[in-house]
């Protein structure tokens, strides 16, 4: 007999909950210590020293009164224990415990600050309050959630969702977490929008910056420029166009041609993603640019006038496709190989040709692959900024705009809102036409029978030109990490070709000494920074992007809508904006963590979450849901369903989503130039330094270094997460990343 | 150690399920379904039977109304807190595990120890006889052997009740035939409350203890094979539940629970079943037609057709055609004769007119 959960009285994850509670109400200190990873405060004056003090010893000491209504709801929580779920009481102590807490949390965050009170009424009404409170820590944010889950507890055991306390907490942990740190800095920031420069607000500051012609003007239409709005969806569209095709292109040579040397072509195709953006835009320049060795051959050997054809649109859209057409083919491998072999192999038996089975069912069922991987590079080069800054010459695009509204001469926060409320605009725009396009049709295609069979080649008819572009785009990628690669090694490009290492030695030069190894370079500190925060921020990325996924693909719920436009909001926003918005709202309590090291962690999760929720919706939408409901039916709950079913049958997109969001979290560099620190500093942000200081040598060094050391992490990652074995036939393609 | 049953009874209190807004797939019935029974849901398709038996499984929950199993009220326990197993369609084995792992998984969650398991597992592959196959990958079976897998999988967790949503969809007419009477046996060996969904009529026949036909989200009739192909309620049942042929007739007496009706000038004596003098329909079956009766109407013989143990004849007349089979295939009626057809003692009966 199955055990029921209904009525069973002990209940494991609400102990578990509870106890994390207490913990963190009474043992961890509760306000934010300098160094989140650092352990100093228990031996220093913790537990009651005012910094280190838990809430509990706080409030025995007589200080942080205010805190001290947070034990009812702790208290409450208990009376909860030893019924079983269907006890009404069960339910309402713990909604009321969870709501209580956690409403008490933010009110109480965010009415007291640095400075008492943060708003006159209330010194008005309670007088002046003479302490002051710091951000959140430890304890502060354990009991955050131990209140958010027991909150959840409740409303699963009143029955929401059929009382799935998995599925229940899973929307609960990432509608506040999104909320935190999506739409909470995002609304901080385009209220600056409105803000007059005297401090107040205004509708109409607004609408002149809105309304200005150097966003909306059509001047390129009569020879002069147009406005940037125009040139970013121009841009955006064109990229996001080309990267797709590319990208199919790829995954049909790797997945559905006789071609050999498959592996050597993905790796390839992986290589832009691992490179630093500027660093393509350099490689272009010393290609194409007026002195660059492409140029100079064609002027000396044929007599063509040099030209300053590469700053403008054609640069640009070059190094953005060469930057993001990866992105579409990992989105789209997956999705070439999840169309069912056994539906092609039907259709050819329908007496299709090898073309029309290509048009009229691989292709169709690849529709949700294609929209989505439009969709990223659209919003790719939208949200690009290293690329414009350096290429863009007078082509002026949005997110330069408000990169130099903010850090140029003009700081103006209003003007950069409102650029970025514009994109924000666009994105969103592209990301409801791909659902309309996409419609309500099913895709799915690995159906719980055991699916046997081969992919068919591609028509001969295809097959040609498209290894021909392939080989094409292989080759260029090739020469310009060729360059890259050159660049590094010589004294001072362009003028002084000797070869050298210098510029590795004086970044990444160590020294064996008695005490250990001294780290001497230059480089050194970033570089152990920017691994530890990639290596801390992917993991998060990947199982918030797939929880994520699962819970828009495999349930229903109220306002799931709305939870998927709050999902992939982030994405949407350029790394500028996320930047600005995150200081602005991340220096104050009760979230207080601009300098840390978790300011970044955090900046990249919500980042790149998009990218892993795509990745699984797009394979998920291909699992049946039979596979579901027949775990749930052999007894098992939502949660190990996941866990045993979909993670498994899902690795290709959890590598996806690890991968991507490892690399993004070191090549990124847009949201980062703004959150980095003197303990923080990142890789990128170094190397744009160096490049101000015209070190080229060194920056392309670094960046070459960070590039092989992406490939031997991605490699890594591959071996460890491994491939799922769903026994298609021998002949299949390896395929892996 | 050996596979038991749990069986525990099905009941229905006025269920109702509503998709979205307005789309009513099963609209306020009545089940019951005993203990250690095999009850088919029949239906055309679209009339609610998968719904009907997702709703037992908990993987859709009644908008209105009640479900029991046992005596237990299930109309709000997710299907993970239901002890019932479910066989789907498409079968639904996890493709990255292997069958063993398939088989074991369940019971990974009802707190049996691991050797317990294996042994169960091991069991459960036996009784479908699929032993030695454990090592296996999904893809590596047949469609059949996948189906059997599927089947073993739900068994070993002994469930109160079992559900199959046509489960023989897949196979091939020799190898359905093979499947549902080992699902049968292993049913009736076991004890099995089984619920089961087709719509195939003769499938039905073949395997249950009660059918229950369904039309338009709704219960037409239920009871046993041999009460539905005898006696239908209505015209519906009677056209789904094998042939029938629909002859037009008028009661002209009516005594006691026999009555007497004519056909074209043609009487004859049958029960009642409670209607009263006036139109009415006769249905009777293909087998229960007479060719060459000394009494009966006369028809013409329009196609004659050799099936290899019977012969299948269409037959014409004013009021009605006619489908008719006879055994005798040696001396077969020519197309064109003209046949006096009469009807067998039992088996034809009488509908209401509609
Ligand atoms: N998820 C759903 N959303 C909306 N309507 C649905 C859904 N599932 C089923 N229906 C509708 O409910 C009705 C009953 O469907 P159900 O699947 O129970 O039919 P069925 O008897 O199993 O048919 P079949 O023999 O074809 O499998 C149908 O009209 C169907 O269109
Ligand atoms: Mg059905």
């Amino acid at each position: 007999m199955r055990q029921l959960t209904s009525e069973r009285t002990t209940h494991p994850v609400l102990i578990f909950w509870i106890i994390v509670g207490w913990a963190g109400f009474l043992l961890l200190p509760w306000y934010g210590i300098e160094d989140f990873f650092t352990f100093e405060w228990l031996i220093d004056g913790y537990p009651f020293d005012e910094d280190y003090a838990p809430a509990g010893f706080l409030i025995a000491q007589g200080e942080k009164l205010w805190l001290a209504p947070l034990i009812i709801p702790l208290v409450l929580s208990l009376f909860a224990l030893g019924k079983p779920k269907t006890h009404p009481a069960f339910s309402r102590f713990l909604i009321l415990a969870g709501a209580l807490g956690f409403g008490w949390l933010i009110i109480q965050g965010f009415a007291i600050g640095i400075r008492g009170f943060n708003a006159d009424w209330l010194r008005a009404l309670f007088g002046d309050l003479d302490d002051r409170q710091f951000g959140m820590g430890y304890g502060a944010l354990i009991c955050a959630a131990s209140f958010l889950f027991l909150f959840t507890q409740g409303i699963a055991a009143r029955g929401a969702i059929n009382g799935d306390v998995f599925v229940v907490s899973s929307i609960g942990g990432i509608v506040v977490i999104v909320t935190a740190f999506v739409f909470f800095p995002i609304a901080k920031m385009l209220t600056a929008a409105f803000i007059t420069e005297d401090g107040g607000y205004s509708a109409e500051v607004f609408a002149s910056k809105f309304f200005d012609d150097r966003l909306w003007g059509l001047g390129c239409l009569s020879g002069a420029r147009c406005g940037v709005a125009w040139n970013s969806l121009f841009l955006a569209v064109l990229v996001g166009l080309i990267t797709t095709v590319l990208g199919l292109i790829f995954a049909l040579v790797v997945t559905r041609s006789g071609f050999r040397h498959k592996r050597a072509l993905r790796a390839l195709t992986v290589l832009p993603i691992i490179t630093p953006p500027f660093v393509i835009g350099l490689a272009l320049i010393l290609l194409f640019g007026l002195s660059g060795s492409v140029t100079v051959f064609f002027a000396d050997v044929i007599g063509i006038q040099p030209t300053r054809w590469l700053y403008g649109l054609p640069g640009v859209l070059i190094a953005q496709t060469l930057a993001f057409t990866p992105i579409a083919f990992l989105v789209l491998i997956g999705v070439v190989e999840g169309v069912s072999p056994s539906m092609e192999e039907a259709a050819q038996t329908l007496r299709a040709s090898k073309w029309q089975v290509f048009k009229t069912i691989s292709l169709p069922l690849m529709r949700p692959g294609l929209a989505n991987a439009f969709l990223l590079g659209f919003i790719e080069s939208m949200a690009d900024f290293g690329n414009p800054l350096v290429l863009g010459g007078n082509f002026d695009v949005l997110s330069t705009e408000i990169f130099f509204a903010i850090v140029g001469a003009q700081y103006d926060q209003g003007k950069a809102a409102v650029l970025a409320m514009v994109l924000l605009c666009f994105t969103l725009g592209a990301f409801y036409a791909q659902r309309f396009w996409l419609g309500k049709k099913s895709y799915t295609t690995v159906s719980g029978k055991g699916d046997s069979g081969v992919h068919p080649q591609m028509p001969r008819a295809l097959s040609i030109p498209v290894l021909a572009l392939a080989m094409l785009w292989a080759v260029f990628t090739m020469v310009v990490y060729a360059m890259i690669f050159y660049g590094s090694v010589v004294e001072l490009w362009g003028v002084n070709n000797t070869l050298t290492f210098k510029h590795y030695v004086t970044a990444f030069s160590f020294r064996i000494e008695e005490a250990g190894i001294r780290w001497s370079g230059a480089a050194w500190d970033s570089f152990w920074t920017t691994l530890k925060i990639a290596a801390t921020a992917a993991p998060l990325t990947a199982i918030v992007g797939l929880i994520t996924a699962y819970l828009l693909t495999r349930q229903t719920f109220a306002g799931k809508n709305a939870f998927e436009f709050g999902t992939m909001l982030s994405f949407a926003i350029p790394g500028t904006v996320i930047g600005v918005s995150y200081i602005l709202a991340f220096n104050v309590p009760p979230i207080e963590i601009t300098g840390t090291g978790i300011i970044l962690v955090v900046s990249f999760i919500f980042r790149n979450m998009p990218v892993g929720v795509r990745a699984g919706i797009a394979s998920m939408s291909q699992l049946d849901k039979s596979l579901d409901e027949s775990s749930l039916t052999l007894g098992a709950n939502s949660w190990q369903t996941f866990r045993r079913i979909i993670l498994p049958l899902l690795r290709p997109a959890i590598l996806a989503a690890l991968v991507y969001s490892f690399v993004r979290a070191m090549t990124a560099i847009s949201a980062v130039i703004f959150l980095v620190s003197a303990e923080y500093d990142m890789a990128t942000s170094y190397i744009i330094g160096r490049v101000e200081n015209n070190d080229y040598g060194l920056a392309i060094a670094y960046s070459t270094t960070l590039i092989f050391v992406m490939l031997a992490a991605v490699g890594a990652m591959q071996l460890i997460v491994g491939r799922t074995e769903i026994g298609r036939r021998m002949s299949q393609s390896r395929t892996n990343v | 150690m050996k596979i038991n049953s749990k069986a525990a009874p099905v009941s229905f209190r006025n269920v109702t399920k509503v998709y979205g807004k307005d789309v009513v797939a099963v609209d306020d019935i009545n089940l019951e379904i005993e203990a250690g029974k095999l009850v088919t849901l029949l239906g055309p398709s679209g009339c609610g039977k998968t719904t009907t038996l997702r709703m037992i499984a908990g993987l859709e929950m009644a908008t209105k109304g009640a479900i029991f199993i046992g005596d237990r009220d299930v109309t709000l326990l997710p299907a993970t807190d239901r002890d019932v197993s479910m066989v789907f369609q498409s079968y639904a084995l996890f493709p990255h595990m292997s069958v063993m792992e398939n088989v074991s998984y369940g019971l990974g969650f009802s707190g049996f120890d691991k050797s317990e398991t294996r042994d169960r597992a091991r069991q459960g592959l036996e009784l479908v006889g699929l032993k030695g196959y454990g090592g296996r990958l999904p893809s590596e079976l047949s469609g059949g052997q996948q189906q059997r897998v599927a089947v073993a999988r739900a068994l070993v967790l002994e469930p109160q009740v079992l559900l199959f949503d046509e489960p023989l969809s897949n196979l091939d007419a020799k190898l359905r035939r093979q499947v549902r009477e080992d699902i049968r046996e292993i049913q009736q060996n076991l004890g099995l409350t089984v619920v089961y969904v087709t719509h195939d009529q003769e499938e039905a026949l073949a395997v249950s203890d009660e059918i229950v036909v369904m039309r338009n989200a709704g219960i037409a009739q239920i009871g046993s094979p041999r009460d539905l192909y005898d006696a239908p309620a209505d015209r519906f049942v009677a056209d789904f539940i094998g042939e029938a042929n629909i002859i037009p007739c008028e009661i002209t007496s009516v005594d006691g629970d026999k009555a007497t009706i004519d056909i074209a000038g043609f009487h004859h004596s049958l029960p009642a079943r409670g209607l009263p003098v006036g139109a009415a329909q006769l249905a009777v079956r293909p087998t229960r037609l007479v060719l060459g009766a000394t009494e009966g109407l006369p028809m013409e013989v329009k196609k004659a057709t050799y099936v290899g143990s019977r012969m299948e004849y269409t037959l014409t007349a004013p009021f009605a055609t006619l489908f008719a089979v006879s055994e005798d295939v040696d001396t077969p009626l020519d197309v064109g004769a003209t046949v006096t057809v009469g009807l067998a003692r039992i088996g034809p009966v009488l509908l209401a007119a509609g």
